[in-house]
């Protein structure tokens, strides 16, 4: 199916409802109590019953982010954020020993939103194939505000020596690990949202692929902010060792409310020699509403380490969600000949604000990276493209390319590119490459006379625009993210 | 009692300001003073920049903020060489004071004078345009300038070329000046204005000029700028123009001298139809640091502008470029367009470029494009298959770049005077690398 008829198929299926991820789990949930000291990082480190080490680490942390100040330099707008107004540990009561434990509530939750937990099924939540081939199926870790409720898979991944599990379980069965690579790459006090998240992390994914294993399916997290007043601090740690291969998605979802509720991940990966790690985000937190109420605060440090000499990570976002989004996922290329990519759709509507893009730090010789972003800004949002490329001068035949394309649907938004270039090195290439235009009349008058709706149309060419990034993802988070893109830009035109 | 003889960096300037108010030119008219005293009070509060500022981010002025500059201490009657002359007319400038013995503007059609001889005509003007409290050089120029370029063309008037020689003279203790330029051409008038900045081998200054520059209705002012300081020197200078409707502003800016240097032009387009071109060269080597700084505000719709930059880096150098296109939500119809290229021909030089769009209208067309590299292989690999060695295959490709550059400078005078400016830096570079 090319992906011009998937895409009209999409537009027919999503004339309902604007955020339909919107509802809310009533569940029996345990919290800390409200605020934000040594003690409740005492409480979530002895309920998660981690090691002495690592609660010392998270209050290393907390002091650091006690110390520090809230970055102001993004170009987004939004009140004081009170840091002791806020739950940092919500999770549901009943805890699950294995998958047939957990609360049928809970599997009904995910299950609406498309995540199946059964591990017969896959992401996109179609169960049979047509024509009855066998497609790798995806395992899933799915974490519900404070804590990880289920992971599928498991016994499979084992088999191969894969390590997938929440992060607590891996602090119980893999400390050496986890101790050995946790806050190598963001360090606990790289900035003040890291920070604020290794003091209060209360769980996420964490992965790790032995020597010379091809993960044999896509893995995946998937985050769901439910409870009332809470934030969700995930933590997520990714090792692929010499030789191998892992392909991650990252999938979340929140209730609408007006609240603005906080979301500080930080998410560490790790390449060593001649190891690819690709990491995809769909990123759907609740936006708030059409008058700017309520919605998501993201405020996510993501950061890779291609230690190895031809190590590969490559990043592809679809960021639609989110009041805030705040997030510049980067790669350190360290090992000779290594890779970094950035592939990124922001798009953004009625009050939403976004300010995202990538650094890329090129350290080794002959090291190399592409950065694709399209912003699409709409209403009256505003939609920023930050990025920086550093040439060291040992990053001997270093190359980097840059695009970064901006789409403005009406008059009332904004779309702004700040791209910081900073070569030392002669024999390196560094090119970036800019532009801001808006949707053609003549593209537009095409698809109006051939019977398309204004908005199918927009929905079209906005599609057609960001091509080159979606062509990324996955197949099940392609047609997801088409999906999304026509929702997001609902009511943006007309 | 302890007497401090020369403080250094803010204090030391802050302290010549309160010690010289009522000394400055314009001391006794009221409005000055307070433009004078509220700029002192911007830049006590600001100081010189640091990195932490956004807008200094690649650029370190502790150098200047750590030498302590003097008056300049010219005689008046002292006669001085002067380059050779770039156009017919020409306003001689030494240490930011205006030299109407040394000057020669006869059979201009249109008035040529000083800032210092006009400053009660000038409320209201002078400092119309300037932010101190933004820019904390301004800031610092606002408080001590003493003189500076009165141009004044009247309605329709073609004013042919003018040069704008700024010389400054060697003392034994750095010294600073501060001209403040006031530019102003009326509905179609039209001027090509030429500043050469220099001075002698080993004098130690700081040249800081602020320009305020306005350009009426179908006006076209063509600026060509060529800076070729000492080579110890710093130039910090802050242009600041606006372009009514149908106007032109047409900047070029050669940044060949001086051991610091920075050239940071605001422009806003104030009127439909206003046209800008920002284009330049910087030709760096040794320990140089020149930063192009732009921020370009179209303010009007149906607007359009051009910036093409490009830089050659040798020996330790580092080269920045800044820029900034802001679209407001009125100028709908706008055409931007911005490009910075470099060139790194040593292992050592450093290259930082910060392009940057800010766009709130929808029907707008924006781009830039930013190149950081060295010479491209395949090229020289190109001419050497044609028999040409290879050095003399690199120093073509070395010029080619450069003559692009200066290749859109449609005025001639102009064209001439940075032809043989990139010309004569280049042959310098290689007789440098023959050593």
């Amino acid at each position: 199916m090319s992906v011009t008829t998937e895409t009209l198929q999409t537009v027919q299926s999503v004339t309902e409802g604007t955020y339909k991820w919107g509802f809310e789990t009533d569940i029996e949930m345990e919290f800390a109590p409200k605020g934000l000291n040594d003690d409740i990082i005492r409480f979530i480190s002895a309920r998660k019953g981690e090691p002495e080490w690592l609660l010392e680490w998270r209050l290393r942390a907390f002091k650091a982010w006690q110390a520090m100040s809230e970055p102001r330099w993004a170009a987004v707008k939004y009140p004081p954020i009170d840091y002791q107004d806020a739950y940092y540990y919500a999770a549901p009561k009943q805890r699950p020993k294995s998958l047939d434990e957990v609360d049928p509530e809970l599997l009904r939750t995910y299950e609406k939103l498309g995540i199946p937990l059964k591990e017969q099924e896959w992401l996109a939540g179609v169960t049979t194939s047509p024509d009855g081939t066998e497609r790798a199926p995806v395992a899933v870790d799915a974490v519900f505000d404070s804590v990880s409720v289920a992971t599928t898979f498991k016994e499979r991944l084992e088999k191969e020596g894969i390590i997938f599990c929440s992060i607590s379980e891996a602090v119980r069965e893999h400390p050496e690990l986890v101790r050995k690579y946790l806050g190598t790459v963001v360090p606990p006090a790289d900035n003040f949202y890291a920070a604020l998240n290794s003091a209060v992390f209360t769980d996420g994914s964490f992965v790790y692929i032995p020597k010379g294993v091809r993960c044999p399916m896509e893995l995946s997290t998937y985050f769901r902010i439910n409870a009332k007043g809470t934030g969700q601090f995930e933590r997520t740690l990714i090792i692929a060792d010499a030789g191998s291969y892992v392909s991650y998605l990252e999938g979340c979802t929140a209730p609408m409310r007006d609240e603005n509720q906080l979301h500080a991940a930080v998410v560490e990966l790790i390449a060593h020699d001649d190891a690819t790690i690709k990491y995809s985000t769909v990123q759907n937190w609740y936006p708030g509403d059409a008058e700017g109420k309520g919605g998501i605060y993201n405020f996510v440090t993501k950061r890779g380490a291609c230690r190895g000499a031809r190590s590969k990570i490559s990043w592809t976002q679809v960021e639609t969600g989110s009041a805030i989004t705040w997030k510049y996922p980067s790669c350190i290329l360290q090992g000779p000949d290594s890779v970094g990519e950035f592939y990124s759709v922001a798009i953004t509507n009625n009050f939403q604000q976004a300010d995202t893009g990538t650094k890329m730090i090129h350290l080794g010789p002959r090291t190399k990276s592409t950065i694709i972003s399209k912003g699409i800004s709409a209403g009256r949002a505003q939609n920023t493209y930050r990025g920086l490329v550093r040439i060291s001068p040992r990053a001997v035949g270093a190359r980097n390319f840059t695009q970064c394309d901006s789409l403005l649907i009406g008059d009332r938004c904004g779309a702004h590119t700040v791209p910081y270039i900073e070569n030392r090195c002669m024999s390196a290439k560094v090119e970036h490459e800019a532009t801001t235009s808006r949707i053609a009349e003549d593209q537009l008058f095409y698809c109006r006379q051939r019977g398309l709706s204004e908005e199918d149309a927009v929905g079209l060419i906005v599609n057609g625009f960001c091509r080159e990034v979606l062509k990324e993802l996955p197949m099940e988070f392609a047609v997801e993210a088409q999906k999304l893109l026509q929702i997001s830009l609902e009511g943006s035109v007309g | 009692m302890n007497v401090v003889m020369h403080q250094v960096g803010a204090p030391g300037f802050l302290h010549r300001f309160e010690g010289l108010r009522d000394r400055l030119p314009g001391g006794r008219l009221p409005w000055l003073a307070t433009l004078r005293a509220q700029a002192a009070e911007a830049f006590r509060a600001q100081g010189f920049p640091t990195r932490r500022v956004e807008a200094w981010k690649y650029t370190d002025l502790a150098p200047v903020a750590e030498a302590g500059f003097d008056e300049p201490l010219t005689p008046m009657d002292d006669a001085m060489d002067l380059p050779p002359a770039q156009a017919g007319a020409r306003a001689v400038f030494v240490d930011g004071r205006f030299r109407a013995d040394l000057s020669s503007l006869d059979g201009l059609p249109f008035e040529v004078s000083s800032v210092a001889r006009h400053l009660d005509a000038l409320e209201g003007r002078l400092g119309a345009l300037a932010r101190p409290g933004e820019e904390p050089m301004a800031a610092l120029n606002t408080m001590l300038f003493e003189d500076g370029l009165l141009l004044d063309l009247p309605e329709g008037v073609e004013g042919g070329v003018l040069e704008l020689l700024s010389l400054a003279t060697a003392s034994e203790r750095p010294s600073a000046f501060h001209p403040r330029h006031l530019i102003r051409l009326a509905k179609g008038a039209k001027l090509t204005l030429i500043e050469t900045a220099t001075g002698p081998e080993g004098a130690r200054y700081l040249h800081n000029p602020v320009f305020e520059v306005e350009v009426a209705e179908g006006a076209w002012l063509t600026h060509g700028r060529l800076q070729q300081e000492a080579p110890r020197a710093f130039q910090l200078s802050t242009i600041y123009a606006t372009v009514a409707a149908g106007g032109t502003y047409d900047n070029f800016t050669l940044n060949a001298g001086g051991r610091l240097v920075r050239n940071e032009i605001h422009v806003t387009l104030t009127g439909p139809g206003a046209a800008c071109h920002m284009n330049g060269a910087q030709l760096l080597a040794g320990d140089q640091h020149a930063d192009t700084t732009t921020a370009l505000d179209h303010a009007a719709p149906s607007c359009a502008s051009r910036q093409t930059y490009k830089t050659v880096l040798m020996g330790r150098s580092r080269g920045v470029f800044q820029g900034k296109i802001l679209v407001r939500q009125v100028a709908q119809k706008t055409d931007g367009y911005q490009m910075n290229q470099a060139l790194l021909l040593s292992p050592e030089a450093e290259m930082d470029s910060k392009p940057q769009l800010e766009i709130y209208a929808d029907d707008v067309k924006c781009s830039h494009g930013a190149t950081v590299g060295e010479l491209d292989a395949e090229q020289v690999f190109y001419l050497r298959s044609r028999g040409i060695p290879e050095t003399q295959a690199r120093a073509m490709l070395v010029q080619a770049f450069l003559h692009e550059a200066v290749e859109g400078v449609t005025d001639e005078a102009l064209r001439r005077a940075l032809d043989a400016a990139v010309e004569g830096w280049w042959a310098r570079q290689e007789e440098t690398l023959a050593a």
